[in-house]
């Protein structure tokens, strides 16, 4: 039998494999060179970018819970301008696919970050955070309210002719409302799911854990809640969508296939092993060839319910 | 790099505090005293991320029978604190372990021939005996010791057969002279007044009190963090601390895994 082709398409940005790399687990690719071969992946997505290097927030930032992890990290980034300067060089060299997250205090830096971007010609496509659990000012805003992230979307759709994804937070009640607003003001595609809001405490301290006293819960604990998600919104909607939520191995992304999305972003999984986004591709390949798969694309919402 | 590694051994050396021996490639003999390794204790989910550990010695034993090749090997000091370091705890000789190693960066072992003073506090002793190894080739090294009582201080003898002065110090006076080890640091500073440098390891207060005279008695002096980390690549940021122009407008975090773990401490802020 040939090769399974494991290649597919969103939003017009061609992926060898439905594997990426999930904002904020990262950095900014060049971290990971040394423990795996960033052309095995579909492609990578950069730490969240915002018009001025951010600080983050105060440690405690990460905390390890049951089957996951919680993270108040703060959105700390070198900025747009430094990324286009020192890290867009090296990436540059790859032969993957650069999606650049994106986040903005304001509309207004929203629209002036995707404007910036909009020229780089490392700069494949662009993911819009507006689901960020840890900031207060800007991020979850926009992505709790439909209406808030119709008007952010717009503003970058305007803002630049590259692909735009939007990445959905979960700590919503209807996440068919938001992914349809966002659909309505000329997303892409969407990603999905980002953190889950969570909190971890100290008995001994009486204290939360984290210096933010909430943070984002990422990991295995959170794929059944992801795949449900994903299920739900690939069933309403029309766009393209990136399944993300705990996916640790081949059999985890292979799920989300099922369910309705058409390429996956491993994250925490990048902490525990390096090299685990490339393995999953790996295995992703594996599995279409032992059960006798010749494109991957056909398990793209093929789940029976 | 990546690798697995075989347990060799795994003793408790004291209660609570294990030395862990473990099989690593012929490369990690290039590792710089003051690097550390990551341990992903199970593959499982629980414990779900790596742990941290300043590596201890790196040795290289030779064959125990005829026409064997000699074998690179890692030993970190650990104190069981949590569901991580437990399990870890509980393994034996045959087991494997997925580490990433070496990371960080390491001491700078400065002038030859020039005084150095190393500093350690609990299990904050671990890489410093790694670098007392190297210094002792060429300098004079005196050792400062502390933790809370006499099982907090782990492997004195080890540090005394290469020869250096140890001073210890316990908060109840069970070994050593009462006291914090920064007071007895303190003592010895102001009597010698003669040129040194200081490698620091311990909790952060320690560090803290450490950097302080350091900079009261104007000598160069090196501290190892610990922190919180989920990757040990510089990829989370979990494990930042403020360098020392640090502003919320222009942010100049550190990571402890990437930049560090090893700062003089001048590179940082103390507040």
């Amino acid at each position: 039998m040939n090769r399974p082709d494991t290649s597919v398409e969103i939003a017009g940005i061609k992926l060898r494999n439905p594997v990426m790399t999930a904002s904020g687990t990262f950095g900014y690719g060049q971290e990971f060179a040394e423990y795996m071969d960033l052309e095995k992946i579909g492609a990578i997505i950069t730490k969240g970018l915002s018009l001025r290097p951010k600080a983050g927030n105060r440690t405690p930032r990460i905390v390890e819970t049951k089957g996951g992890m919680l993270n108040a990290i703060g959105l700390q980034n070198v900025g747009v301008d430094a990324f286009i300067r020192e890290k867009a060089p090296y990436l540059r060299t790859i032969n993957t696919p650069v999606i650049a997250n994106i986040y903005g205090n304001s509309l207004d830096e929203y629209r002036q970050v995707a404007h910036l971007l909009d020229t780089v010609p490392e700069v494949a496509g662009m993911e819009v955070n507006i689901s960020c659990p840890n900031v207060k000012e800007g991020g979850i805003v926009f992505g709790t309210d439909p209406k808030a992230a119709f008007e952010v979307v717009r503003q970058v759709r305007e803002a630049t002719i590259k692909p735009v994804i939007v990445k959905l937070s979960p700590n919503v009640t209807d996440i068919v409302a938001m992914a349809r607003a966002c659909a309505d003001a000329g997303a892409d595609a969407l990603s999905l799911i980002n953190t889950l809001t969570g909190m971890a405490i100290d008995l001994q301290k009486r204290r939360p854990v984290l210096a933010n006293v909430t943070g984002g819960l990422s990991g295995p604990a959170i794929k059944p809640v992801a795949l449900r998600m994903v299920w739900q919104v690939s069933r309403a909607i029309e766009l393209p969508i990136i399944g993300i939520g705990g996916i640790m191995t081949a059999t985890d992304a292979l799920e989300f296939l099922l369910a309705g999305a058409t390429a996956v972003q491993v994250g925490t999984a990048n902490f525990l092993d390096p090299a685990a986004s490339q393995k999953v591709a790996e295995g992703i390949e594996h599995y279409l060839a032992e059960n006798g798969i010749a494109d991957v694309k056909e398990l793209i919402g093929a789940l029976r319910v | 790099m990546q690798f697995k590694s075989l347990v060799l051994s795994n003793t408790e050396v004291s209660p609570g505090y294990f030395r862990m021996r473990m099989t690593v490639p012929a490369q990690l003999s290039a590792a710089r005293p003051g690097q550390f390794v990551m341990v992903r204790v199970r593959d499982a989910i629980d414990p779900l991320l790596r742990r941290p550990f300043g590596i201890y010695d790196v040795l290289i034993l030779e064959p125990d029978f005829d026409g064997g090749s000699p074998q690179t090997c890692l030993d970190i000091l650990y104190k069981v604190v949590g569901k991580g370091t437990e399990t870890l705890s509980t393994m034996h000789h045959g087991d494997h372990l997925d580490v990433l190693a070496p990371l960080g960066n390491g001491f700078d072992l400065g002038k030859p021939g020039e005084e150095k003073i190393l500093v350690g506090g609990g299990v904050g002793l671990a890489p410093l005996y790694f670098l007392a190894k190297e210094l002792v080739k060429t300098d004079c090294v005196h050792l400062f010791v502390g933790g809370r009582t006499r099982d907090d201080i782990l492997c004195i003898t080890e540090f005394e057969r290469l020869g250096i002065e140890t001073y210890v110090s316990t908060d109840d006076g069970t070994l050593g002279e009462q006291g914090l080890v920064t007071e007895v640091l303190e003592k010895e500073l102001t009597r010698r007044k003669g040129k040194a440098s200081i490698f620091a390891c311990g909790p952060h207060p320690m560090l803290k009190a450490v950097a302080a005279l350091a900079e009261r008695h104007g000598i160069p002096c090196q501290v190892s963090l610990e922190a919180y980390m989920a990757c040990g690549v510089g990829a989370c940021l979990g494990c930042v601390v403020p360098g020392k122009e640090h502003t919320e407008e222009a942010p100049d975090f550190r990571c402890v895994c990437k930049d560090g773990p090893v700062f003089d401490f001048q590179e940082l802020q103390w507040k």
